[in-house]
């Protein structure tokens, strides 16, 4: 009876031993060398970056001379001074509120059409729309299209249908920049989003499909809304994110296309306006307090789709 | 006696693209429409492109023409010969940019691969002391773009003292979020019977990882060598990189086409090169980056 006791008492103490966090670190220490070289890069350009792009935001610093603490003073600069800021924010808003939604559901739409075909001709077309994504900076060739003089291939067009009598200057025209900057951005952005699309619908059980037959689901529009689109919720949580960050970063095709700075600043963006004080001014203080606004705003807009699209299908 | 080692062969064969099967619910006038707007849609997605291709076989007056047509009539190598004289004419010789983007595209392909498999594995299959805290910070790392924290980046890379060398484009190209998180979720799908079978045998997690679980992600680790490619093709690394010897193809090609007029050709030719090589690759490798990309999705 005795040594039972004393037989049990040891192994509670082991359990008790191995439940304690110190010996689950020391039992997975393979586990941690593994992640180490990852996680110290990703600390070092990732997660410090964004801890100094916070504290600098509330000094003035140049690089040469120490930060100096300036308290709040660099965001009420911010948005109570800096016009171009306020011009910037308002662009990139309306750029992330039309281009966010609609490439979301361009990326849906094609590639729930592609799923539909089969063989060669769904990996033609998966090709097609994704090239412009990855092709780099060839979204140059809009330079051409949207060309100011008559060389360009839009006003060529309109003028040989008789619709314009002279060449417009597309992109050095306030009123046309944004939309021009909205349709190129959609042109671009099918991206790892639309690929996790594609695949996505792939994997959907096709059992399931047979059974919503047997329940009276009668065509493809009602398989996709009841059984399609909760089947692939986690793929459309992955889309959203992706589409919402590449929708609120626009800024290279703006420089590119419109110029930077662009015609009083109609196509100045968030991205742009940083890159001003960042990289051309040293204004690092207050180019800080740009990033971490928009981090709030791109991190922001992520939780709150996230949360939104947790909810389908319950 | 000899033991015959089942899970070092790959676990199953996949197949990708669906056999041919009769669909539900599909009407006929259904299929026409969604072809229609397809082929229209397509043809809008394509025609960029297409007028990309067609601009560098055009010959100079075909490009300066009004009306401009899309098709090229006489169609020239000559942008691409224009192109290569340029190329032999730069004060830096050609191959030096050709030997950078080498170095600096594979070094953060082949590096970002590795580290992000070799945190992935963990991740994916061991239950340790703050694993979701370190998978939750890569997650939330794709919810913002780099342009956020490419400011204290250039200041970390400056104390570091890799200013001005190929590092300073590898190692942050390493640490990619999206790399580990598709790696991460492809490698959560292994049976977890193959690597338990593989300890009984006694083998260690390096080597369980390098026998057993990278043969059987070959896929995944594919797509990510494809979409750092694609990155990384795109940087002109002139943020970092001050030394004309050190810059990448990128640099010197951009720096061709951004001479106006007279060299309106070679930039056509450039232009298509760009935006050729990443096509290509992703062209060759479509069915590993789709099976990936199945196993992309968020879960709670």
């Amino acid at each position: 009876m005795a040594e039972q006791a004393t037989i049990s008492q040891e192994a509670l103490d082991i359990a008790k031993k191995q439940a304690t966090l110190g010996y689950r670190i020391k039992r997975n220490k393979a586990c941690y060398f593994m992640l180490a070289p990852y996680f110290i890069l990703f600390f070092f350009f990732t997660v410090l970056p964004v801890v100094m792009s916070v504290a600098f935001s509330f000094t003035y610093y140049n690089m040469l001379e120490m930060p100096e603490f300036i308290g709040w003073k660099n965001y009420i600069k911010l948005f109570l001074e800096d016009d171009i800021f306020l011009t910037s924010l308002k662009n990139t808003l309306i750029l992330a509120v039309v281009t966010g939604p609609v490439s979301y559901f361009l990326c849906l739409l094609f590639a729930w059409i592609i799923n539909e075909f089969k063989g060669w001709l769904r990996a033609f077309l998966t090709l097609i729309f994704y090239a412009p994504s990855i092709c780099g900076n060839a979204y140059v060739v809009w330079q051409l299209i949207l060309s100011g003089d008559r060389y360009g291939y839009l006003n060529g067009f309109l003028m040989d249908l008789g619709i314009l009598d002279e060449a417009v200057i597309w992109m050095k025209t306030e009123k046309y920049v944004l939309p021009m900057l909205i349709v190129v951005q959609l042109w671009l952005s099918l991206g790892t989003g639309f690929l996790s699309f594609i695949a996505g619908l792939q994997t959907v059980d096709k059992s399931l499909y047979e059974a919503a037959a047997l329940d009276g689901v009668k065509n493809r529009w009602q398989e996709l809304w009841y059984v399609t689109l909760p089947a692939m919720k986690p793929q459309l949580m992955f889309g959203a994110v992706m589409q919402i960050t590449q929708s609120f970063a626009i800024a290279d095709v703006s420089i590119q296309l419109a110029g930077n700075p662009s015609v009083n600043y109609s196509g100045a963006t968030v991205v742009t306006h940083l890159l001003d004080y960042g990289t051309v001014r040293f204004e690092m203080g207050y180019a800080s307090a740009i990033a971490t606004i928009l981090f709030l705003l791109m991190v922001g807009s992520n939780m709150l789709v996230q949360r939104l699209l947790r909810r389908v299908g319950e | 006696m000899k033991r015959q080692k089942n899970y070092l062969k790959p676990y199953k064969k996949r197949r990708f693209f669906k056999p041919k099967e009769k669909k539900l619910n599909r009407s006929m006038a259904g299929n026409t429409l969604l072809f229609v707007v397809m082929a229209i849609c397509g043809v809008a997605m394509v025609l960029p492109l297409v007028m990309v291709i067609n601009n560098c076989l055009k010959p100079l007056d075909e490009l300066y023409q009004f009306p401009p047509k899309i098709f090229v009539r006489n169609p020239t190598l000559e942008n691409f010969s224009d192109l290569f004289t340029l190329m032999n004419d730069s004060w830096v010789p050609f191959s030096r940019y050709i030997l950078n983007t080498i170095i600096i595209t594979g070094g953060g392909m082949v590096g970002h691969v590795i580290i992000a498999s070799l945190a992935a594995y963990p991740l994916a299959k061991h239950n340790f002391p703050g694993k979701n805290i370190l998978f939750q910070m890569v997650v939330l790392s794709m919810m913002f773009s780099w342009t956020v924290t490419q400011t204290p980046q250039y200041m970390i890379i400056s104390w570091l003292h890799i200013n001005n060398t190929y590092w300073a484009l590898i190692l942050p190209a390493c640490s990619f979020g999206m790399g580990l998180y598709l790696m991460k979720q492809f490698m959560e799908q292994l049976p977890d019977s193959l690597m338990e079978s593989a300890r009984l045998d006694g083998a260690n997690e390096w080597g369980i990882f390098w026998q057993i679980v990278m043969p059987n992600v070959k896929p995944a680790w594919l797509t990510l060598a494809i979409f750092q490619f694609q990155q990384m093709w795109a940087n002109t690394g002139s943020t970092f990189l001050r030394d004309e010897q050190l810059k990448p193809l990128q640099y010197s090609l951009q720096q061709i086409s951004a001479g106006g007029m007279a060299r309106a050709g070679a930039a056509a030719a450039v232009t298509f090169i760009i935006a050729a090589v990443p096509i290509t690759f992703f062209l060759i490798c479509q069915k590993n980056v789709l099976e990936t990309m199945t196993s992309s999705g968020m879960k709670d």
